[in-house]
């Protein structure tokens, strides 16, 4: 049971949404914007989120939008996991999304409800960093798209009142090699120990990551280590720990040397598997 | 419902029934199937989205009624284990005698008999995908996973 109450509200435009987070904040309310509502019920019920009204956005349009106009992938923010992955419009995302939570769960949770998510690892971005997507915003001041390894950084950096409302992937990237392996302590369904995403472009190979930090990142850094081919595969993994940028976890799931250890070579099988060995 | 109230009236669809509830915008589904309309098929087991003991079927696909509002579920379909008769599955259960206590039960035949509706012909992959969704604190998942697969296979005419 969730031990506070909260106003409901079920906006049909961005503009009324964005309209009412402002009105909800000025009466001191704490809004927040409600799209799978797994984690504001997951962590209202412990009083690890207060909020004293959500606004549903699951009915405006543009935030279930699932389409391609020239040749762009549009994803609103409200689609689910499932449905992104059962689309299989863009396999890189459905898979990295289908290995967030269980089935049922992802009935419900939803990409924009990931990537905005207070839990760290939001592994949904990953593929949009790979692909270098965009993303729109709403908010006060009206519309922006933006690229989103511009605005993320550990998070999707959003200033108060402001809607992610959908992605925009350049569909020339969906048909590149790619691979996404999630590694977990035990049981099949849990929150990564590592989680590595990659696609190979005619160029080089890009690198995304969750679990590993306490933030996702795609690092460029990395991504140029790894694309030394002159240098062994081994050596590149061992230097690639090197320049992560945060220390790497160390909590319950996983001591940082273990976290390490499983880093290193899931780092290794995704570039074999992805085929830059 | 939609005006911000501190308690507001939903009209759910449950079982094919309209159903009129007072509610509390923060009470789970979960919570207002059991304690308003004394449907207790759906268990609370985690009440955090892990275990599945209270998976409903909503609009055709498996739901957490525990990570749900029940205002979301205005005007949708709900169907809980009160709202199945005699279908493949629940015979299946009680053939391959797919349950020990008993407690995950309802919540694994609404996952099945939606997976069973949506994906009559899903692979092994698939029916393991879903089935994780649920945990049988007794691990009777071989069961489960024969009872499931006997119907995916024998039972499609009757679907
Ligand atoms: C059983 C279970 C297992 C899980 N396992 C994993 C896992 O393995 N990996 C993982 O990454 N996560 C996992 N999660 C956590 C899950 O990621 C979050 O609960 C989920 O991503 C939140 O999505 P949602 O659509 O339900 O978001 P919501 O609960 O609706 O929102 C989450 C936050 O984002 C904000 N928000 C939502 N949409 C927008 C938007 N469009 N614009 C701006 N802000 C927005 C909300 O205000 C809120 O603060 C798991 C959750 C469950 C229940």
């Amino acid at each position: 049971m969730i031990p506070f109450n909260f106003e409901y509200y079920e906006p049909s435009t961005i503009q009324e949404a964005v309209h009412l987070f402002k009105v909800l904040d000025d009466q001191g309310k704490h809004p927040l914007y409600y799209s799978g509502g797994t984690e504001i019920i997951t962590l209202g019920r412990i009083n690890e989120i207060y909020t004293g009204a959500v606004i549903d956005i699951k009915n405006i349009p543009e935030c279930s939008t699932l389409a391609i106009h020239n040749e762009k992938l549009i994803l609103g923010c409200a689609l689910t996991l499932s449905e992104l992955h059962d689309s299989g419009l863009f396999p890189l995302l459905g898979e990295t999304g289908a290995g967030v939570a269980d089935r049922t769960s992802r009935n419900k949770i939803t990409l924009g409800g990931n990537i905005c998510s207070q839990i760290i690892y939001r592994e949904a971005v990953l593929p949009l960093l790979l692909t270098d997507s965009e993303v729109r915003i709403a908010g006060p001041g009206g519309m922006q798209q933006v690229p989103i390894n511009q605005i993320f950084n550990q998070k999707l950096q959003l200033r108060k009142g402001e809607l992610f409302v959908q992605s925009i992937t350049d569909t020339s990237y969906i048909h590149m090699p790619y691979t996404a392996v999630k590694k977990r302590k035990v049981s099949a369904i849990d929150y990564p120990l590592v989680t590595i995403a990659a696609i190979r472009t005619n160029s080089m190979i890009r690198l995304a990551f969750s679990g590993v930090c306490s933030f996702p990142f795609r690092s460029q850094m990395i991504e140029e280590i790894i694309n030394r081919h002159q240098i062994p595969l081994q050596s590149r993994v061992e230097e690639a720990v090197n320049h992560l940028p945060a220390p790497i976890l160390d909590d319950i799931k996983g001591s940082a040397a273990y976290r390490e250890f499983v880093f290193k070579n899931t780092l290794f099988d995704t570039i074999r598997l992805v085929g830059g060995g | 419902m939609r005006d911000g109230a501190h308690v507001v009236k939903i009209e759910l669809y449950v079982n094919r029934e309209g159903r009129s509830v007072v509610a509390r915008p923060a009470d789970t589904l979960l919570h207002i199937l059991r304690e308003e309309l004394g449907l207790t098929g759906a268990k609370p087991g985690c009440n955090n989205g892990d275990c599945g003991a209270c998976t409903v079927v909503m609009d055709g696909w498996p739901m957490k009624s525990c990570i749900m509002l029940a205002v979301e579920a205005a005007g949708r379909q709900v169907t809980t284990i009160e709202g199945l008769r005699d279908t493949p599955i629940q015979r299946a259960f009680a053939e391959k005698w797919a349950f020990q206590c008993g407690y995950c039960t309802p919540g694994f035949i609404m996952n099945c008999h939606a997976l069973i509706q949506n994906r009559p012909d899903a692979t092994d992959e698939i029916i393991t995908d879903w089935l994780q969704s649920n945990i049988c604190r007794c691990t009777g998942y071989k069961e489960i996973s024969e009872a499931v697969k006997s119907v995916l296979v024998t039972g499609k005419d009757t679907l």
